[in-house]
């Protein structure tokens, strides 16, 4: 049963990618990435990892892609001078990406080794509940990268301010 | 059965779209946005590996990766903007004033 909402959310996800990555309107672009945001959300779920799906549909498909809309709006550009493909590289790149993704699949059937598991297994981290295990490890074991997660924040939005207002004469 | 290679195959599938996406297309706003799917893709790798080895890691990382994206679109967009004030143009072929 899990394998059927498998395919249809990994199915709708890679369509709506291959739509965002080829369609000439940008804000058609950034709607199927909204999609493709919230086909992941679902596959979240599906791991068992309902904060991120939270957090990925708040953050990303509701702020992140908002800003996108909002600066693709802000920018009025002459859409006839507008090209869509580079045509000297698009062959190489499809080419080449084609190529690596073959190298990883490959890979992914061959040689994975899963090394030793750990202590929190599904079946434990559901009795004491997904954002509990997450907070509780988040604010022992990993405090420093949370703090310098919120430095890196605030420098990001002091740059973001900076680079974008208005000059005032 | 969803095994691990599933989910892995999946996350490669959306990572090499992303990198056809910033390879192949001209306007800078849609590079950025195919920035975004490749980071998606390796949230969904992160994510499986730390379901299928019992660990709760992967789900961190993966928040701190949700962070750092949001704060790099941000200023990618700023920059973009004022790029184009500059240049009046989103063509990343047409920025080449740095070239020799």
């Amino acid at each position: 049963m899990e394998i059927i909402f498998f395919y249809l959310f990994a199915g709708i996800a890679t369509l709506s990618a291959l739509m965002v990555i080829t369609r000439k309107n940008v804000v058609h672009c950034a709607l199927f990435l909204v999609l493709t945001f919230v086909c992941v959300a679902a596959i979240y779920v599906l791991l068992k990892a309902e904060l991120l799906a939270a957090i990925q549909v708040l953050i990303y498909a509701g702020a992140i892609m908002v800003l996108f809309l909002f600066a693709i709006l802000l920018i009025n550009i002459d859409k006839t001078k507008e090209i869509r493909f580079s045509h000297r590289q698009s062959p190489l790149a499809l080419v080449l990406a084609g190529m690596l993704f073959a190298q990883i699949a490959f890979i992914i059937y061959k040689a994975i080794t899963v090394s030793p598991l750990g202590t929190l297994s599904p079946e434990k981290v559901s009795k004491i509940g997904n954002t509990e295990v997450i907070g509780s490890l988040l604010y022992t074991e990993f405090l420093f990268p949370f703090e310098v997660a919120s430095v890196l924040l605030l420098a990001a939005m002091i740059g973001a301010i900076v680079l974008a207002k208005r000059h005032l004469k | 059965m969803i095994s691990l290679s599933h989910y892995l195959v999946f996350g490669a599938i959306l990572f090499f779209i992303g990198v056809a996406g910033v390879l192949t297309r001209r306007n800078a706003i849609i590079i950025l946005m195919s920035i975004e799917l490749m980071m998606n893709a390796v949230n969904i790798t992160l994510i499986s590996f730390g379901h299928y080895l019992h660990n709760v890691t992967g789900q961190i990382f993966a928040i701190f990766v949700v962070a750092v994206a949001a704060g790099e679109a941000a200023v990618g967009l700023a920059i973009i903007i004022e790029l184009f004030r500059g240049r009046q143009t989103l063509n990343v072929d047409e920025i080449n004033i740095m070239k020799w």
